[in-house]
């Protein structure tokens, strides 16, 4: 199903929670909406659920296939949500929980028996869980739990599933692990999804596009690859990672740093990321500063190395390089280096990487 | 009791202190409280069980609890509904003067019964607001059945709000919020999902609810006018029987209200424990 959000403004009180929203969900994809908390990523996502209302004082609509849904009941709405923080029932069964959406369907509408039985049986086998039936939510891990509301979502056949920061109460393993098998999931079903998430790595990992939002407003909307690498603004290139920060001039492709004009207007504000930086001599005549290596973290799939300016020790920088090349430079704690970007583009705001 | 462990630490008191505290709670709750609940058996029986079962055979006392029962049974339901939704209003939603709500809901444990029952007096009675409408169209409310059952609504409303209103903070708006998703209507979440998750509150409330209704004196008493047979409630014939020197009466009506107190304590404490375990599963699936 495609859904359109139109010109949305949320107000709770006097706090606008959402500040003219446009947005253009295509069918069959996975949106991320990533953001820190209190972006209002969450409060779009119970919007389109129906959980949250467009009232008098608000503006927009939400169009489900060019129907406008603001004012239409949230049982209607086609939808499969799951709650952060699971909502299972806990006095049913892993069973009863699946069927529950299927069991409260009027009566002419609602599958007998046998046919609950069957399709509940292969909701858990999709969720292998297969075995767990008769056990209660209280019996089950985290990441159990997580797929069991997956299944009692997906059990009405919903058209579009809507899920709020699902792995937000997960250790990072299994967190990991779950967000993979949704991805495939999602794939093989082609059920239109929108994801709530704090976490840049997750939406970079899962999404086919992201939606960055902040104070209530979009900042950006891409692929993964558009909002990593061609970030729109200063807040998208710091929210999805670490970024070095960079006061100076460009001339001819060669940047010029000057801590002088640190105070100075926006032209001179560079933003780079940790792993577009190079270590090179300190005499290297491209290097745009020198510094000295203050601590270096060996463990995870890059190295990790934190410098200060030489001019100036309580300015850092932080550089990301290969084991390889880590290993071939011989870069040892107090070694004084040179620092040179890798690659250097500005953008229109003035703020470059 | 089970003391906190066998080793001493610092800041244990010492055992001499713990015999005397125990000792102390043990003593008191003895003879303020059941001395006074074996005496009430003692006094029913005094004269043998014969005289004990023929108290019984009284028209007023029958008539009595007869009334306490009606009583109950139509302040009872009416605390339960009233309750119901004052929680799930308290509970689930947010609005203006939510907190006085809440203040309110605690009036009658704060205000001495017998005020209440004024209360009544100076709104329905022969000189109250309404008296002389109601005197008009031939309604009695003081003096009258009404007028006990209201005072009992009145006293009673407190419990069942009470119980559940924590028990609902504490389980929150997801799960109703996840059945509407899934095509309920408001009557399905309610019964299959919201109802099975406070049930216990709820009994354990109207248990409380239950035996302050028959138990209440003073609110009744001031609105009764204690017509013998008419509008006398359990507690108002003991007082009346007890005033008769009729004594084995008196404390034979009085040993139903201390069973009625005897079986509520035994409910309250099985219920406790359910309730407790819920509140605790709910705390394992955080």
């Amino acid at each position: 199903m495609k859904i359109e959000v139109k010109n949305l403004t949320k107000y709770f009180g006097k706090f606008v929670a959402l500040d003219n929203i446009n947005l253009e969900i295509i069918e069959g994809e996975l949106l991320a909406l990533l953001g820190p908390s209190g972006s209002g990523k969450t409060t779009l996502l119970r919007m389109i659920a129906g959980l949250e209302t467009v009232d008098d004082t608000d503006k927009g609509e939400i169009l489900f296939n060019n129907i406008d849904v603001s004012k239409k009941d949230i049982g209607d709405r086609d939808i499969g949500f799951v709650f952060q923080h699971y909502a299972l029932f806990k006095h049913m069964t892993v069973f009863e929980n699946i069927a529950f959406g299927l069991r409260v369907k009027p009566k002419k509408e609602r599958l007998s028996n046998e046919q609950i039985n069957k399709k509940v049986t292969k909701l858990l086998e999709l969720i292998q869980l297969d075995g767990f039936a008769n056990r209660f939510p209280w019996q089950l891990s985290g990441g159990q739990r997580q797929r069991v509301a997956l299944a009692r979502a997906l059990a009405v056949q919903p058209k579009v599933l809507l899920l709020d920061e699902p792995f937000g109460a997960l250790d990072a393993k299994v967190r990991a692990d779950l967000r993979r098998w949704l991805k495939e999931l999602q794939e093989e079903l082609g059920i239109t999804t929108v994801l709530v998430t704090h976490d840049q790595e997750e939406a970079l990992e899962v999404a086919d596009r992201i939606v960055v939002i902040s104070k209530g407003k979009i900042e950006q909307i891409g692929t993964p690859e558009e909002v990593f690498h061609n970030p729109a603004n200063e807040f998208v290139i710091n929210f999805l990672g670490n970024v070095n920060l960079f006061h100076g001039r460009e001339e001819d492709g060669r940047l010029d740093i000057d801590s002088s004009l640190e105070n100075e207007d926006n032209n001179s504000k560079f933003l780079i990321r940790p792993h577009e930086l190079e270590i090179v001599s300190v005499n290297n005549k491209d290097a745009i500063l020198q510094a000295k290596i203050r601590y270096i973290q060996l463990a995870g799939s890059q190295v990790k190395i934190e410098l200060t300016h030489l001019e100036n020790e309580t300015r850092t920088v932080l550089v990301e390089i290969s084991h390889y090349e880590f290993r071939e430079k011989n870069i040892q704690k107090g070694d004084i280096v040179g620092i040179r970007p890798r690659a250097l583009r500005t953008f229109e705001n003035g703020a470059g990487i | 009791m089970k003391t906190r462990s066998n080793s001493q630490t610092s800041l244990d008191e010492s055992k001499a202190v713990q015999y005397l505290l125990i000792t102390t709670a043990v003593l008191f709750l003895g003879i303020m409280l059941v001395v006074p609940l074996i005496t009430i058996f003692v006094e029913a029986f005094r004269k043998g069980a014969e005289a004990y079962f023929t108290s019984f055979n009284d028209e007023y006392v029958l008539q009595a609890i007869k009334l306490t029962f009606i009583t109950a049974a139509i302040a009872v339901p009416l605390n339960l509904v009233f309750g119901v939704c004052a929680s799930w209003a308290i509970a689930k939603y947010s609005f203006f003067g939510k907190s006085f709500l809440i203040t309110l809901i605690d009036l009658p444990f704060a205000v001495s019964p017998v005020i209440s029952g004024f209360v009544y007096i100076l709104l329905f009675g022969a000189q109250g607001w309404f008296g002389s409408w109601l005197i008009e169209n031939d309604v009695q409310i003081i003096f009258a059945v009404p007028g006990i059952v209201l005072a009992t609504i009145f006293v009673t409303f407190p419990f069942v709000a009470r119980e559940l209103i924590p028990l609902m903070q504490e389980q929150g708006n997801d799960e109703e919020q996840a059945a509407l998703l899934l095509g309920a209507n408001g009557f399905q979440t309610f019964w299959k999902v919201t109802l099975p998750n406070i049930k216990w509150g709820l009994l354990y409330g109207v248990i409380l609810c239950n035996a302050r209704a028959m138990g209440e004196f003073g609110a009744v008493s001031v609105v009764s006018g204690h017509i013998q047979g008419v509008t006398n409630t359990m507690p108002l014939q003991v007082e009346i029987l007890y005033n008769e020197y009729n004594f084995v009466a008196a404390f034979a009506v009085s040993t139903l209200l201390a069973i009625l107190a005897l079986l509520t304590l035994v409910l309250k404490y099985i219920l406790e424990w359910k309730v407790a375990r819920e509140l605790k599963k709910l705390k394992n699936e955080e």
